[in-house]
């Protein structure tokens, strides 16, 4: 039972980097999900069914697929990646921060689709009333819409947040499996299952996997019902 | 306070056309469901864009499209109360109230949250949220709210259509308030002819939307023809009239008015204080004599000046009673035995207990422009009516 609570330095590493890596990927789709979820969500445009399409991809392609054309296109001898790599000094493959904009591409679906569905469902006459009394479009989303649909902002972080921490197969194939840099909780536990005698660290950090997850969603139940009930009732 | 309105519009099959110019203090958009009274007040309040036209309202354009002026319901200054109230369900009562104080100007702010308070007695209800308030305390609250945002006129969208009667009755006198005192004028769209007859100084029938008619409720509400038919049972006369006396023994107010004595149930009035009163022409009952040993406490002289046919049944028949019009409905049966004809004396007789509630209320003409109870400046041009009071005086 000791040796299951005690993690080593490597493994008290990888932990750490997933929880890194899987907030900086919620953190940095956040903005983009929202504005991404409003024009699906009120936007006509020729084309929509398309974008609508590419922001789903990552949810039913095979992992490998996304991680490999992240690696085509992001990688040092892509086209954004070396655009980027050039202009800005910013490098993604073999980096932790390429962990996180896998894991943040496969998230943005579900982070997308949890925000529009709040959208969907703000009851437009209630911004158009907020017209009336003076506001313009800008104040109307952050004193109507946005507070309304924060319950479903709040969903769309912790569904991106738990498959962030749970991502494997767009990472390795984009990142590889790097112990320090690139290695997340599910690539060490991969890792320690294909070396003998690896069962009892695979356990440890599938407990911790398991710890976090359950923390995650009770944090977001409890954001939840704090809007909730602040929103909704005296 | 003047609007001008001048606009075409296509929705789908619909064709809105309507171009009229008002100056009342309560506007009314009379008509059916249907009849484009709320497409009409959404172009004003700029919720529409219409194809064609033209909005002033006391001077300022709000939409040429002649010279492509379009401003937007944001800036336009113009106060919505919707049907359905729209409060805002994540803010308190007072954060409701005060939301679009906060998109004007101090010195625009002209509207005071304690006059409002005392005005539609919400006091109360400051710290709840809209989801814990009654539906007659919802309307009063988006009422407050459009108040606050010192609008340069006020729309009504049907506020009372989803309250019950007893709701109604508990928010009309506070409209009768805001359109004595609150100096602001208003635009009301309703079906009812019970709230137009009370609460109107001047009335815009649509019909397919196009204007059918404008004129004083007087007018119109006795027309048949441009009462809704579902409301042709509503119709007849409006007349003004004075509290006279008070009948505490028998619960009576005494009203005099042009066409004569008028006996009601108790209205807590003050005397002195001028009433409307909406007399329905289902109501009135004629006799070719002077009536005796009659219940009816209502008698008035007149003379029959036209006669209108009606389906087979039902005659209308207008009385003169000393330069008051009032309305009869009778039957055709009743009309051939008394043998009437235009110019015949004639006695109109209305019981007390048909002068109900929804056919009385304090009348728009006791205004006395009380500005100031709203923190209005008097001397403001911009809000400032350019009448002379009704008691002579200028304001």
């Amino acid at each position: 039972m000791d040796g299951l609570l005690n993690l080593s330095p490597e493994e008290w590493t990888a932990v750490r980097l997933s929880v890194r890596v899987a907030t900086v990927a919620m953190l940095t789709s956040l903005p983009i999900g929202i504005a991404v979820a409003y024009v699906l969500a009120r936007c006509k445009f020729p084309g929509k069914t398309f974008v609508d399409g590419i922001v789903l991809l990552p949810l039913i392609l095979p992992p490998v697929v996304t991680g490999y054309l992240l690696l085509l296109t992001f990688g040092r001898r892509g086209l954004v990646g070396s655009f980027l790599a050039e202009h800005f000094g910013i490098v993604f493959s073999f980096r932790w921060t390429g962990a996180a904009l896998a894991c943040g591409v496969m998230g943005f679906p579900l982070m997308v689709r949890a925000i529009r569905l709040s959208i969907e469902a703000v009851d437009r006459r209630l911004e158009e009333a907020a017209g009336t009394l003076g506001a313009n479009p800008l104040w109307v989303f952050i004193f109507i819409t946005f507070p309304l649909i924060a319950p479903g902002i709040i969903a769309g972080m912790i569904l991106c947040f738990a498959k962030a921490m749970g991502e494997f197969g767009a990472t390795i194939t984009f990142v590889s499996n790097i112990p320090g840099e690139t290695q997340t909780l599910p690539s060490a536990i991969y890792t320690f299952t294909q070396v003998p005698g690896g069962e009892a660290g695979a356990l440890r950090l599938t407990l911790v996997s398991i710890a976090i997850s359950m923390g995650a969603l009770v944090v977001s139940e409890v954001m939840a019902r704090w809007v909730g009930r602040k929103m909704w009732t005296e | 306070m003047t609007i001008e309105v001048d606009v075409t519009h296509r929705l789908a099959a619909f064709q809105l056309e309507a171009r009229f110019a008002s100056e009342g203090r309560l506007t009314a958009f009379f008509g059916q469901s249907g009849s484009g009274k709320t497409s009409l007040i959404n172009v004003i309040g700029g919720l529409i864009r219409p194809d064609q036209g033209r909005i002033a309202v006391d001077g300022t354009t709000l939409l040429d499209t002649a010279s492509g002026v379009f401003v937007p319901a944001y800036r336009r200054r113009v106060g919505y109360v919707f049907q359905e109230g729209r409060l805002f369900p994540h803010l308190t009562v007072r954060q409701n109230l005060v939301f679009g104080r906060w998109f004007r100007p101090p010195r625009e702010r002209k509207v005071q949250l304690d006059t409002v308070l005392d005005l539609l007695g919400i006091g109360h209800l400051l710290q709840r949220r809209p989801g814990a308030l009654s539906g007659g305390e919802k309307q009063r609250v988006a009422i407050g709210r459009a108040l606050l945002a010192s609008p340069r006129l006020l729309l009504m969208d049907e506020p009372l259509a989803a309250l019950d009667d007893e709701r109604k009755a508990e928010i009309l006198p506070f409209i009768e308030r805001l359109r004595d005192e609150a100096n602001i004028p208003i635009v009301y769209v309703s079906h009812s002819v019970a709230e137009v007859g009370r609460l109107a100084n001047s009335v815009v029938v649509l019909r397919n939307g196009r204007v059918a008619a404008v004129g004083d409720p007087a007018d119109v509400l006795s027309r048949t023809d441009l009462v809704p038919q579902d409301a042709a049972e509503e119709a007849g006369a409006v007349i003004e009239a004075r509290i006279s006396q008070h009948d505490v023994q028998f619960g009576l107010t005494m009203l005099q008015s042009k066409a004569g004595l008028l006996r009601a149930p108790y209205l807590d009035m003050p005397v002195g204080t001028l009433v409307r009163v909406r007399i329905r022409a289902r109501d009135v009952m004629i006799a070719n004599v002077a009536p005796v040993g009659l219940s009816a406490l209502n008698v008035l002289p007149g003379k029959v000046i036209g006669l209108t046919k009606s389906g087979e049944t039902v005659v209308e028949v207008q009385i003169d009673c000393n330069g008051v019009r009032l309305e009869a409905r009778l039957t055709r049966k009743s009309v051939e035995t008394l043998g009437l004809k235009p110019a015949l004396p004639v006695y109109a007789i209305l019981k007390s207990v048909a002068l109900d509630k929804s056919t009385l209320g304090r009348s728009p003409l006791s205004a006395n422009f009380r500005g100031a109870d709203l923190g209005v400046q008097m001397q403001d041009e911009e809000i400032a009516p350019r009448v002379p009071r009704r008691d002579g005086t200028s304001p």
